[in-house]
């Protein structure tokens, strides 16, 4: 547990989060406007988003499926009734004055997340809810000196919002909460989980209490943070900035505070933004959502395996360590490409090539697994070659080194370049013979009871046969002959 | 439950209307009487019902399929914009 330490003694982060992810759909919650990403100004807006007069509401049923999906994977209750209530605001970016929200009766009710934490830990975060919105748009303030510009094209974008209880402790908590939610909404394609380009946006409500206090310190909520990273910039802040305050004899404030990115602070909204007082009520447009038990449950049967369930198969079918399994679930891409390195081959090998050699080659490139120039299968190729002794797990990152840049199968580049691993006693006996003769001062030494020379032999050998001898059987071998 | 003028100023303030001192008293007589002819719903026993969100039967219909089917017409969107440049609406600045 991360305790901030005051100048009168430790606190405790108590912190809550409420992220926002757009829906994948194609047209928006309301209209059969696109929710594509960008697009020219005002060409994504129906007369639906633009609140013009008359115009109905009509609910995407792929989008109600998504939250359901979303809902059975963060293992929630779904409400079979749900309902949709107008919050009440005046802004720009709101044409109708009032976003269509779900209040009372959300669609999606209590469930949990399992967050991954350092050195294998693992902790148990409760979601209090999960419900369907619609997206405002966009104010631009910095096109004109005197004027904000307004495209509405995100105005009606379908939005889940999931709010958690206050369950994190610190930063780091808050940092692999956001992770998951991000992997599981990947895993079941509901939502892209694209911070920058705003397809996930959090908030984070967060506040401090004296270890070992139970009831709840003043919060406040911070907006606009875009990133994991900053998230975790953000609450150090804010948790530095509140235990200042109590410490020094002062109150909270409950209030709406703005994360300033190039200042790495957080500051308070001026009040009069966020003088809210919603007055929700149930939107007279929209009848009671209503959902059929049966199609939940054949939303459930068509769950992919999500990340949690993968990392214990993967810990199970695979050997791994739960370290090495949590890397390769974290993204689908990654966890799709272990299996196919790994399928009928050794899993911990193919683990340790994946996390230590391609990973690392592919983040010096800039390339995602995606863009992998080695191929699950060619990667495979190399892992069985060192499995069966062709190759020695030295001249391997060599020829690892060779199918990145030539994009050859590992197979065929052993054979061009002969790199093939001896594994004949007599030749490895010749060779050894060589090197013994040629050194006859240090076997000398060695059998004087200078040990430490056996690791000069085995480089003076491997020097001579460019690294093909197999290591093990080089060992023995040297091993008897220098007794003599 | 009655309107008095603070609650007139409160409500005019969140719905962004001036609503000048002098007819503020007016307002709130207006407002009590809405609320006492919406009152007369008291007067039915709704024990052991269960409070609705809609007064209508059914649930709610859906769009079937996912895909685009409006939009690209900004010119529509924007026919009757008071103030907009190119395909934007303009409002006065917001400072944030």
């Amino acid at each position: 547990m991360a305790y901030v330490q005051g100048q009168t003694g430790e606190w405790e982060m108590v912190i809550g989060l409420e992220v926002h992810a757009q829906v994948t759909s194609q047209a928006k919650l309301f209209s059969g406007a696109s929710a594509a990403f960008g697009g020219a100004p005002n060409a994504h807006v129906s007369l639906v988003d633009a609140g013009f007069p008359g115009m109905l509401p009509v609910i995407n049923k792929y989008c109600v499926e998504q939250a359901v999906r979303t809902g059975l994977g963060l293992k929630a209750q779904i409400n079979l009734t749900s309902v949709f209530d107008r919050k009440n605001y005046f802004y720009a970016d709101l044409p109708n004055g009032y976003q269509i929200s779900q209040f009372t009766q959300p669609i999606v009710g209590k469930g949990e997340i399992i967050l991954d934490l350092e050195g294998g830990k693992s902790r148990t975060v409760g979601i209090t809810r999960l419900h369907l919105e619609q997206d405002a748009g966009k104010s631009m303030h910095d096109q004109s000196p005197t004027e904000t510009f307004v495209d509405l094209n995100r105005a009606g974008v379908a939005l889940m919002e999931v709010v958690s209880e206050p369950d994190m402790r610190s930063g780091e908590e808050a940092a692999a909460y956001l992770k998951k939610l991000r992997a599981i909404v990947r895993y079941l394609g509901s939502c892209d989980g694209n911070m920058e380009e705003g397809s996930m946006r959090c908030d984070v409500n967060i506040s401090m209490r004296r270890v070992g206090v139970e009831t709840l310190g003043t919060r406040c909520e911070i907006k606009n943070v875009n990133s994991i990273r900053f998230v975790m910039q953000a609450i150090d802040y804010e948790a530095q900035r509140q235990v200042e305050i109590l410490e020094g004899g002062g109150e909270i404030k409950q209030e709406t505070r703005l994360w300033d990115t190039g200042k790495g602070i957080t500051r308070a909204m001026r009040s009069k933004e966020e003088a809210h007082d919603y007055r929700y009520f149930p939107d007279p447009d929209l009848l009671p959502l209503v959902l059929d038990a049966a199609w939940v449950e054949d939303i459930k049967k068509t769950l992919p395996e999500l990340p949690d369930e993968k990392k214990q198969r993967f810990i199970s079918q695979y050997g791994l360590t739960d370290y090495d399994a949590s890397v390769l679930v974290a993204e689908k891409a990654s966890a799709d490409f272990f299996e196919t390195v790994a399928k009928g081959r050794d899993g911990k090998l193919a683990a340790n090539w994946l996390t230590s050699e391609l990973f690392g080659a592919l983040n010096k490139m800039g390339k995602s697994i995606e863009e992998s120039p080695i191929s699950g299968a060619a990667l495979g190729g190399l892992i069985e070659l060192i499995s069966n002794d062709t190759i020695s797990g030295r001249i391997a990152k060599d020829v690892f080194a060779e199918m990145l840049a030539s994009g050859k199968p590992a197979a065929q580049i052993v054979e061009e370049k002969g790199l093939r691993q001896v594994t004949d006693m007599g030749a490895i006996g010749a060779e050894i013979d060589k090197i013994l003769a040629a050194n006859a001062d240090k076997v000398a030494e060695y059998r004087a009871g200078k040990d430490k020379l056996f690791g000069f032999f085995v480089g003076q050998v491997m020097k001579a046969t460019g690294g093909k001898l197999n290591p093990a059987m080089l060992n023995d071998t040297l091993k008897e002959k220098l007794k003599g | 439950m009655t309107i008095d003028i603070n609650t007139v100023v409160k409500i005019a303030h969140l719905a962004h209307l001036k609503i000048p001192p002098q007819q503020q008293q007016s307002v709130a007589g207006d407002l009590n009487k809405i609320l006492a002819w919406v009152g007369q719903l008291d007067e039915v026993n709704v024990e052991g019902v269960e409070p609705l969100a809609n007064v209508n039967d059914g649930s709610l219909g859906w769009r079937e399929q996912d895909v685009v089917t409006d939009g690209d017409k900004p010119q529509d969107i924007l026919a009757n914009a008071p103030s907009k440049t190119a395909d934007f609406f303009t409002v006065p600045k917001v400072v944030e």
